[in-house]
């Protein structure tokens, strides 16, 4: 009987502790190879020394070159991947569960597509607003589009299927937008910025980035979990989640705001990266089980280990030229997660 | 506690479908709610659970407009069972159950040995212990019923109120859980599609028709030759089995 008042479905509570213990070295593995890769030669004893000279004020004499490399450049570009999976992935679980849609992603509100005819629009027709340039474009392109969105499924009436559908309104709408602009105004060269942008790169990250995405994936994620159980309610429904105590709509409001900021913000630095948001909570969620206040950091940590892999991948795979990183996540993701899927099957 | 509803109404597209209905559930015993398809019980449930907003007229628990209360102190007092409950989320009963628990526990709190009492005195209430493990998606329609029943005693409320439970259920379990209802420490309303086991379980019986209450008292007072014509359209005599008080139906068929 004592086993039974556990869940037999998922990974028991100490194997979810294990997952958490093991994706949390997986990450370090994963930024220590971020680190290392690539085509600049840096072994271990250099990033440890590198790091040393950084962080703790270490003297130890090192190629500027290599020091430059891996501090400006692959430090930074691991940070912001982690961030930007961990993001991904964590609006994903919280809106799956919100719509109780198993097709449920962070672009679902229309946020990539309002994104992408910013960046578009910065891209082709040079608008700077404020000096704020790409970034700021795709963020300020991603709120419009949420806001439009979000005042669609407000006057379309309740229900999770309203809000889909006003996500999909806006998301064709805007991606139409996208596809005027690029068709009317874009040479090939900017068709090919445009394509790239669209698909994601980490290419430009410096610094500067992470000092929104760690704050912004840091208090998503706290109040996300702060939402955990509330989320669970969810199960069952809308009404079933009022039964239990839930205030339904004040929290839908809260999340599908936090979530949307929080996608904006990847999307603005990263560009529109596929397939993290929609496949890891799934995958995570075979593993650990739905319950979310173990779901969400695992699926954190798995979506930040996935994108920094990811990312290695696109600068390495072909030598000499940088895929896009929404290529690598979809063409590594999608074996990993037909692997999984087989590997869970339900036995019923 | 006391429940109250006084001259509430509730539209939908602008069709009165619970129209001014005024009715007071007490602490104990068992209501029973009863009326054709479509009179207003599961709406009537739904406004008194606060899952609706009444349109008119006011729901009041211990004397408080429920409209004004936070949802997690409602939860504490009344738990609702849908008719039908569905999920596509991979959860075990047991897991299930865990649910019920969500209006004690804030956002931090550990799970304590209160928690996991309360589950497994829900579970072994509706006798689903042995299938605490087994995945939702395995479960019969009537354990699902029961396993639901089970999430709401283990929110440990003090006025249950069910949308035709017995639905789902075979004879032997409609009357298990008939039994179970009546048995319990919290307050119950159960809207019932039979009228024998209404009138059989049930301390009070209130009838529904076109939204509106039309009687309301003991089985033996509402259930009669005449309500039954009235309200369901069918000729029926009414009386008790030998040596028995509460009134038994048999329709003219």
């Amino acid at each position: 009987m004592r086993a039974m008042t556990q869940s037999s479905l998922a990974i028991q509570p100490q194997g979810v502790g294990l997952f958490l213990v093991a994706s949390s070295i997986a990450l370090l593995l994963a930024a220590w190879a971020a680190m290392t890769i690539g085509d600049v030669e840096a072994s271990s004893g250099d990033v440890v020394r590198i790091l040393a000279n950084r962080l703790f004020g270490a003297a130890y004499t090192i190629d500027p070159i290599s020091d430059g490399v891996v501090w400006h450049y692959r430090l930074s570009r691991a940070v912001v991947a982690a961030c930007a999976g961990g993001g991904l992935a964590l609006c994903g679980v919280v809106l799956q569960a919100l719509l109780r849609n198993p097709l449920a992603e962070p672009y679902l509100l229309g946020i990539s597509a309002g994104a992408s005819t910013g960046a578009v629009l910065v891209i082709i027709l040079g608008f700077s607003i404020g000096g704020l340039g790409l970034s700021g474009g795709a963020f300020l392109g991603a709120a419009s589009a949420f806001g439009f969105v979000a005042i669609l499924a407000r006057g379309a009436g309740s229900g999770v299927d309203r809000v889909i559908l006003a996500g999909i309104a806006g998301a064709q709408l805007f991606n139409a937008a996208t596809s005027f602009i690029v068709t009317t105004s874009a040479d090939a060269e900017q068709t090919r910025g445009v394509m790239f942008w669209l698909l994601g790169s980490l290419g430009g990250v410096r610094w500067p980035d992470t000092w929104v995405a760690v704050p912004v994936l840091a208090l998503g994620l706290a109040y996300c979990l702060s939402k955990a159980r509330a989320l669970d309610a969810f199960a069952f429904g809308d009404e079933a989640a009022a039964s239990l105590g839930i205030e339904v709509s004040s929290l839908r409001t809260g999340l599908f705001a936090v979530t949307a900021l929080l996608t904006a913000a990847v999307v603005s630095i990263v560009g529109a990266v596929g397939f993290v948001g929609l496949v890891v909570p799934h995958a995570t969620r075979f593993l650990v089980g739905p319950r979310h206040e173990r779901l969400i950091p695992a699926s954190v940590l798995a979506g930040a280990v996935f994108l920094i892999v990811a990312d290695i991948l696109s600068r390495t795979m072909i030598s000499g030229q940088v895929l896009p990183i929404g290529v690598v996540t979809a063409m590594v993701g999608a074996p990993a997660f037909a692997i999984i899927l087989w590997r869970t099957r339900r036995r019923v | 506690m006391t429940l109250e509803c006084r001259n509430v109404v509730w539209r939908a597209d602008g069709r009165p479908i619970v129209d001014g209905v005024s009715l007071s559930i007490p602490k104990r015993g068992v209501i029973g709610l009863v009326g054709p398809n479509g009179s207003g019980k599961s709406s009537l449930l739904r406004v008194l659970a606060g899952l609706r907003p009444a349109h008119g007229g006011a729901v009041l628990l211990d004397g408080q407009l429920l409209s004004r209360m936070r949802r997690r102190q409602v939860a504490r007092s009344l738990a609702f069972v849908a008719q039908h409950a569905d999920t596509g989320t991979e959860l075990s009963a047991h897991e299930v159950v865990m649910l019920g628990r969500t209006p004690h526990r804030s956002a931090w709190a550990a799970w304590s040995k209160t928690d996991d009492d309360a589950i497994s005195s829900a579970l072994r209430q509706v006798k689903m212990e042995h299938k605490a493990a087994q995945a939702w998606s395995t479960l019969s329609g009537g354990e699902r019923q029961r396993v639901q029943i089970a999430r709401a005693l283990a929110q440990k409320p003090e006025l249950l109120l069910l949308d035709e439970p017995t639905n789902h259920l075979d004879i032997r379990h409609q009357i298990d859980l008939l039994h179970l209802l009546r048995n319990l420490e919290c307050g119950t309303i159960v809207a019932l599609h039979d009228l024998d086991h209404a009138a059989a379980f049930c301390d009070r019986i209130a009838v529904i028709t076109d939204g509106r209450l039309i009687a309301e008292g003991t089985p033996e007072t509402v259930i009669t030759p005449d309500m039954i014509a009235r309200v369901f359209g069918v000729e029926a005599t009414v009386h008790p089995p030998s040596g028995q008080r509460r009134p038994r139906v048999s329709f003219c068929l």
